[in-house]
């Protein structure tokens, strides 16, 4: 009978670390399910995030004023987005005056409800001060400008979203496709603009229209 | 008493660990260097580190009990960011990959973030498409044999077999790492397959996609083998991280 009871004691200390074990192996991307389910109990008044929607994306990014934000916090705004890196020397000087065209050509009624974000595909090099230091070279400071950094695994995922590809071919030099790409408010892929130096008046006018939703 | 006890939680956690380890067989695959067909600078090898990978590709039990454990991945909960409507489609339902499927087959019609989601669910990752080209080279003796005549066929003419994906996993050659199923069975997501050019839309990999289409033209030992990776290549390249196919399934890495 002793003895019995021993074993059921062990028993149940085998399960208790079978099941601490077992929640230790649970991935870390059902946690942040649960958060983001957690935010839409505390704002029950937000529509829910649809499918195709980037805002599924938990990733977590720091801007150019190393400030930490999620995808999400962006939801609302019409966002323009490209992939870039700071240290680049030949594609990205275009993709970025390209972006800056894109940004003189809006309407002035809308461009509060736009975002012009960059992505930097070497986060190892491009921190927040890296960033914001090519923000102010490229005369990129008002708050419609936002420079985003995250892991090196978050920003491979999120180039897989934008249809971007990207590879390291030396330290600091990257081939990249030239994609800027434009989600609307519910952070929906509405248009893409391939290539560098292309003609931009579908893109301001893809923008335009989402953002004109907003007014 | 003590003792019995310590012993028996020690043989439990054993056959716990063990049950754990079957469901994902792994063997250490040693570092080493390698000059893949596309992504070398200058043809300069690549250094890949010792890493562990699991012998045979994801099947369809094994899949479905990630989805049991996280079902938010299911078939009709599955958002369309992550991945088409073809996705899981040949299975009869959501919880439930059909009569017409064995269980030790590939799960395929999985898209890579779907993939991914699963490695990371099991503390692992994709592997690198040059972690998965290096251990790709061998055959059952060599860890290179990319410049043998029969191995190069035996790829090419499993590219031209259809419906390979229905197979069970292992069925193939075990390779010299212990590794199954690397030619003969699906393709394979890889964890940066969006890293290669072959629209030539940034100028800089120009050069290296005129490489490619032009080594696919000749027909030596050497040629072959490039057109057999070619193929791969070109396939990675023609993906988005959404897709899923019939004959596109997955396998899980871990650094070591």
């Amino acid at each position: 009978m002793k003895a019995n009871s021993k074993l059921t004691n062990s028993l149940k200390l085998v399960l208790g670390l079978a099941i601490m074990l077992l929640s230790l192996q649970s991935c870390n991307k059902k946690k942040e399910e649960n958060k983001s389910g957690e935010n839409a109990t505390e704002k029950p008044a937000v529509k829910p995030i649809s499918d195709l929607s980037i805002y599924n994306l938990p990733s977590k990014w720091t801007t150019q004023d190393n400030k930490n934000i999620e995808m999400v916090d962006l939801k609302g705004k019409v966002l323009v987005m490209v992939m870039i890196y700071t240290s680049c020397k030949s594609a990205c000087p275009r993709l970025v005056a390209d972006m800056r065209n894109i940004e003189a050509h809006l309407p002035e009624n809308i461009k509060k409800n736009v975002k012009l974000v960059l992505v930097s595909i070497d986060p190892e090099v491009d921190t927040p001060t890296k960033l914001k230091a090519f923000s102010i070279e490229n005369k990129m400071e008002g708050d419609q400008w936002l420079f985003l950094r995250s892991t090196e695994e978050n920003t491979r995922e999120f180039a897989a979203v934008l249809a971007v590809n990207y590879k390291k071919i030396a330290p600091m030099d990257f081939s990249h496709s030239n994609i800027i790409s434009v989600f609307n408010a519910e952070g929906e892929l509405s248009f893409q603009q391939e290539g560098i130096g292309v003609n931009s008046d579908e893109t301001i006018k893809k923008i335009t229209e989402e953002a004109n939703k907003l007014n | 008493m003590l003792k019995r006890k310590i012993g028996l939680s020690i043989l439990l956690l054993l056959l716990a660990t063990s049950l754990w380890a079957q469901e994902t067989k792994m063997v250490i695959i040693e570092r080493g260097a390698f000059v893949p067909l596309y992504g070398a600078a200058n043809k300069k090898p690549v250094e890949v580190q010792a890493f562990y990978l699991d012998v045979y590709p994801v099947t369809n039990a094994q899949y479905l009990a990630f989805l049991k454990k996280h079902p938010e991945n299911i078939r009709s909960r599955m958002k369309g960011i992550f991945a088409d409507k073809s996705y899981l489609s040949h299975w009869a339902s959501d919880f439930n990959y059909g009569k017409g499927n064995l269980s030790i087959a590939p799960v395929t019609n999985v898209s890579w973030f779907a993939a991914k989601k699963y490695c990371e669910c099991q503390g692992e990752r994709l592997p690198t498409m040059d972690e998965w080209e290096y251990v790709a080279m061998a055959d059952e003796k060599r860890i290179d044999a990319r410049t043998k005549e029969s191995f190069n066929k035996y790829i090419m003419s499993w590219y031209e077999k259809p419906n390979t994906y229905a197979n069970p996993v292992g069925e193939t050659f075990k390779n010299y790492w212990g590794v199954y199923d690397m030619h003969g069975l699906v393709w394979e997501w890889t964890g940066d397959f969006n890293s290669i050019f072959l629209s030539g839309e940034s100028r800089k990999d120009k050069d290296t996609d005129k490489n490619l289409f032009c080594g696919s033209a000749s027909i030596n030992a050497t040629d072959l083998m490039n057109y057999a990776a070619f193929m791969r290549y070109a396939f990675r390249g023609s993906l988005k991280a959404s897709y899923t196919t019939k004959n596109l399934g997955f396998r899980c890495a871990k650094d070591k």
